[in-house]
Parts: structure tokens; C-alpha cells; sequence
């Protein structure tokens, strides 16, 4: 009971900073897992991306110390001739080292460095994930996480089930490259494909795999309906066509 | 799915609540963070190692040079990816009509930012240049002037805009800002140092090594405030036309 009462206290008295960038760290972890619009997902993404940046701000902070920008007095500008106090001589002095009373009045300068640049490379980062949702917005007319499944296994069915004529053909084109080390290569690369974890990112490999021709998507869908991922399953119909060509 | 993600952030979050505790007090100047070597390291030898006063800038471009060139790429990189993605592929399923406003630059907008442009992008060279002396740099200057540009495409449309600063000059400037950046350690490598080791600058400069870090290091920023200028405002306009880089916002 007692022990409760000070964990509570600890938190959110002593620690509330730190309490404060575990939930946004929560909020954006929840938005990116649970929500279905990718843009949703991206908002969740950055808000975890504040929390880490804040923590880091927050490390950085020290009781008594200024920013970890030099004081006029210890300014290491030596070359710069001074007078000194009175006004009647000329002070000159080549840089030197800080004493060591001096340092603990500035603050670490290396958490405000890190997270100076991954402000900027964040931003980039963010616009590159736009701009691939716009890409999914501008092929499926969606960015829900659900109806984009939806599109992506009706029009792999439509693949399969219809122009069947065309499939083998491309298909046998397609193993041509890999003809010499097939029994290495083939299952190797499906396999690739499929080992991808996140839903969003087997929607990203999909689209990919529309541009790399049907052979890949074929397996994938028939790896879908058996809802198994391994590679013996999958080569079976990347080996079909080889046969029928000859 | 929402049960098991919830579960999930539960548990994580129980999980960072209980790591809390053993982390260090606000402010507590007994801290890690604030006791370490490095950073008294980085305190105490600035100064004599490079004359400049600000911390922040001598650890960003010079003793840790090298991990922001590559994120200057990774800016640039990113930049270039938005732009190829929405140019290429499929066409737009969407009626292009969607898009296009009809609407004519308002008077009080258009005129309270022909005033503030200058000022902004004025501001913009203060930072970049004055990074040395007090907060700022080339991350910050460049997008402050990334900003002013994307202000005249709001405030009018991306076509004046683009007239002042059209795409392929974003590229190209922002590849020269990684080309002076990457320049100035390949001359220090040439001088005889390290890749990005200002000192041996001096060789050929005359100053004194501590002022050839000095001054290479705003050669850096403005490198690094060249790319990230023209990346921001590539990115915005890449995104605000989904590619078309006409119409738009």
C-alpha cells in the first residue's frame, strides 16, 4: 500500500516529465497500432516522435546552469585585446580551457545536437510518408487501412481468376532471369516477400509488386489463401509455367 | 486488433512507468547526462579547440561533422524520393478538377507579406551566419528560409513561387549545399588530415587552426542551410500539387 502511494507520488510529482512523454509515447504508439487511416498513423508517428525529442530536451536540463553557450567571461574569443577592469591596460589572451568550476554552470550541449537534427530529418522523413500515402491515395482512392486490403485482394482474385492466358506467359518470362539458380533463387526471393511484419508494409510490397509483374503477386495471393508463408508452398506455381513452356 | 494493441500499449506503458523511478531527478546536475565526460569534455574544450562560442554549433559541425553531413543527405535523399514518387507512376484517379481554386491573391495578405518576406529571409542569414554566437545555425536558418518561400506560395499560388525558386533549382542547390559541405572535409583531407578535420585549413588560410575550424564551420552551416532551404520548399511543393507542381494550394 505504502510502496503504491510512492510509485504514484514518484510519478507525478517527482518524475512528471517523464510521465508526461510516456503517455504522448503511448498516444503516438497507440495511433500507429490500432488507428486505420495511414494519415491517422503518420500523426501518430510524429506525436512519438515529440515524446522522444522531449525526453531528450528534458535530459539535458541541469539545475544552476545556463544554455551551453559561453558566458562573456569565459568567452574563448582570445584574440580579441580587452581592457581590463580599471581601463587602463590592455588585456590579450590566446584561447584556453575552461576551469573545471566553470563547467557545471552549462548545460550538455549533445542532447540539443541530436535533436536538432532529427527536428529537420524528421520533417523529411515525414514528407517522404505523405507523399508515399498520396501515391497509395492516387492508385486505390483510399488511404483506410481496411478497404485497402479490401482492393488489393479483390484485384489480386481478379488476376488469378481472370486472363489466365496471359499469366503463364508473363510468368515464364518473368523466371527466365532466374532460370540458372531457380532451385536457390526462386523460393529465396518469394520468401523475402513474404517475411514482411507490418500490414502496411505488405500493402507497400503489393504495390511494389504490381510493377514487378504478376509472377511475385501470384504467389503471394496463393500464399495468402493458404495463409501459410513458407517457401515450398509458394514455388509451386512459379514452377508451373517452366513446365508448360516446354 | 484494437484489443490486442491496447493490451500491448498497456503493457509497454506499465512497463516505462516502472523504468521511471530509476531515472535521474529534473535537473539533477548529478546526472548521467550532465556528468559525463563527453559533455565536460565538450564543455572545457570548445573554446580552445575551435574559439567558438556556441557549444551547440561546434559539437553539430565539427566533432560531430560527419554524422550531420549524412543527415544533410538523408534531407536531401528524402527530398529527392517525395519528388520521384509523386512525378512517376499512375496517373491521378481523381478528377484533376478537384484540385484547381479558383481564387484571386488577396490584396491584404499579398501586401503584409511582400513586407514580411525580407525581414524573414534577413532573419534567416542572421541565424545561419550568426550560429557561431547564439542559437542557430544552418538547420535553422535554412528552414526559416524555406518558410518564406512557402509563405509567398500560400499568400499568392505555387506558380509565383516556383517562378522565384522553380524545382530543378531546389535540386541543384541543394545538392551544392551537400557539394560544399562534403568540399570542405575533402580539403581538409587533401590538406593532410582527417575527412572534416577544419584545423588543417590553416595550411592554406591565414589563420590560426583554432579559426580555421571557426570559419569552416560556417562553410558547413551554409552548406547545410543551402540543402535544407531548397528541401523544404521541394517538399512543399511536391506535396501541396501531389507531384503536378501547378494549381495546388
Amino acid at each position: 500500500m505504502f510502496e503504491d502511494v510512492s510509485i504514484f507520488n514518484q510519478l507525478l510529482v517527482e518524475r512528471l516529465n517523464y510521465f508526461i512523454y510516456v503517455v504522448l509515447l503511448l498516444i503516438g504508439l497507440w495511433a500507429m497500432i490500432a488507428k486505420n487511416n495511414l494519415i491517422k498513423k503518420l500523426i501518430g508517428m510524429s506525436i512519438f516522435q515529440t515524446a522522444i525529442i522531449l525526453f531528450y530536451v528534458s535530459i539535458g536540463v541541469k539545475e544552476g546552469a545556463t544554455i551551453p553557450i559561453y558566458l562573456p567571461e569565459h568567452d574563448p574569443h582570445g584574440s580579441h585585446i580587452q581592457l581590463d577592469s580599471n581601463h587602463t591596460e590592455l588585456l590579450s589572451h590566446g584561447p584556453k580551457v575552461l576551469e573545471a568550476s566553470a563547467v557545471p554552470n552549462y548545460t550538455n550541449p549533445l542532447p540539443h545536437v541530436l535533436m536538432l537534427t532529427a527536428i529537420v530529418v524528421g520533417v523529411a522523413t515525414l514528407g517522404l510518408a505523405l507523399s508515399v500515402c498520396l501515391r497509395i491515395y492516387r492508385g486505390y482512392g483510399t488511404v483506410e487501412e481496411d478497404e485497402l486490403l479490401e482492393k488489393l485482394e479483390r484485384e489480386d482474385s481478379r488476376r488469378v481468376g481472370g486472363s489466365n492466358k496471359r499469366r503463364p506467359r508473363r510468368r515464364a518470362s518473368a523466371n527466365k532471369g532466374v532460370t540458372a539458380g531457380q532451385s536457390k533463387r526462386g523460393p529465396m526471393s518469394e520468401k523475402k516477400n513474404s517475411d514482411k511484419p507490418t500490414t502496411r508494409r505488405r500493402q507497400a510490397s503489393k504495390s511494389r509488386a504490381k510493377t514487378n509483374g504478376p509472377a511475385k503477386e501470384q504467389a503471394k495471393s496463393s500464399n495468402e489463401e493458404n495463409g501459410m508463408s513458407k517457401p515450398v508452398k509458394r514455388r509451386r506455381p512459379a514452377r508451373k509455367p517452366k513446365e508448360d513452356k516446354s | 486488433m484494437k484489443k490486442t494493441a491496447f493490451i500491448l500499449v498497456l503493457c509497454i506503458g506499465l512497463l516505462l512507468a516502472w523504468a521511471v523511478q530509476d531515472f535521474p531527478a529534473w535537473g539533477d546536475p548529478k546526472s548521467p547526462a550532465s556528468s559525463s565526460p563527453v559533455a565536460s569534455h565538450f564543455i572545457a574544450n570548445t573554446g580552445v579547440d575551435t574559439e567558438v562560442p556556441n557549444m551547440v554549433t561546434a559539437v553539430l559541425a565539427d566533432y560531430r561533422g560527419f554524422d550531420t553531413m549524412f543527415e544533410t543527405v538523408v534531407v536531401f535523399i528524402a527530398g529527392l524520393a517525395v519528388f520521384s514518387i509523386l512525378r512517376g507512376g499512375p496517373k491521378s484517379r481523381t478528377r484533376d478538377r478537384e484540385f484547381v481554386v479558383d481564387f484571386e491573391p488577396d490584396l491584404i495578405v499579398t501586401n503584409t507579406v511582400r513586407l514580411i518576406v525580407p525581414v524573414i529571409q534577413i532573419f534567416a542569414f542572421y541565424v545561419l551566419a550568426h550560429g557561431h554566437v547564439s542559437p542557430g545555425g544552418g538547420f535553422q536558418g535554412g528552414v526559416a528560409m524555406g518558410a518564406s518561400f512557402i509563405l509567398i506560395a500560400l499568400s499568392w499560388d505555387l506558380k509565383t513561387a516556383l517562378a522565384r525558386f522553380p524545382i530543378e533549382r531546389c535540386f541543384t542547390v541543394a545538392a551544392l549545399g551537400i557539394v560544399i559541405y562534403a568540399g570542405i572535409g575533402l580539403l581538409s583531407l587533401f590538406l593532410g588530415g582527417e575527412f572534416l578535420d577544419y584545423a588543417h585549413l590553416a595550411k592554406i588560410f591565414p589563420v590560426s587552426p583554432e579559426m580555421a575550424r571557426y570559419h569552416a564551420m560556417l562553410g558547413v552551416e551554409i552548406g547545410v542551410g543551402f540543402t535544407v532551404t531548397a528541401i523544404m520548399f521541394a517538399l512543399y511543393a511536391s506535396l501541396s500539387t501531389d507531384g503536378r507542381m501547378r494549381d495546388g494550394l
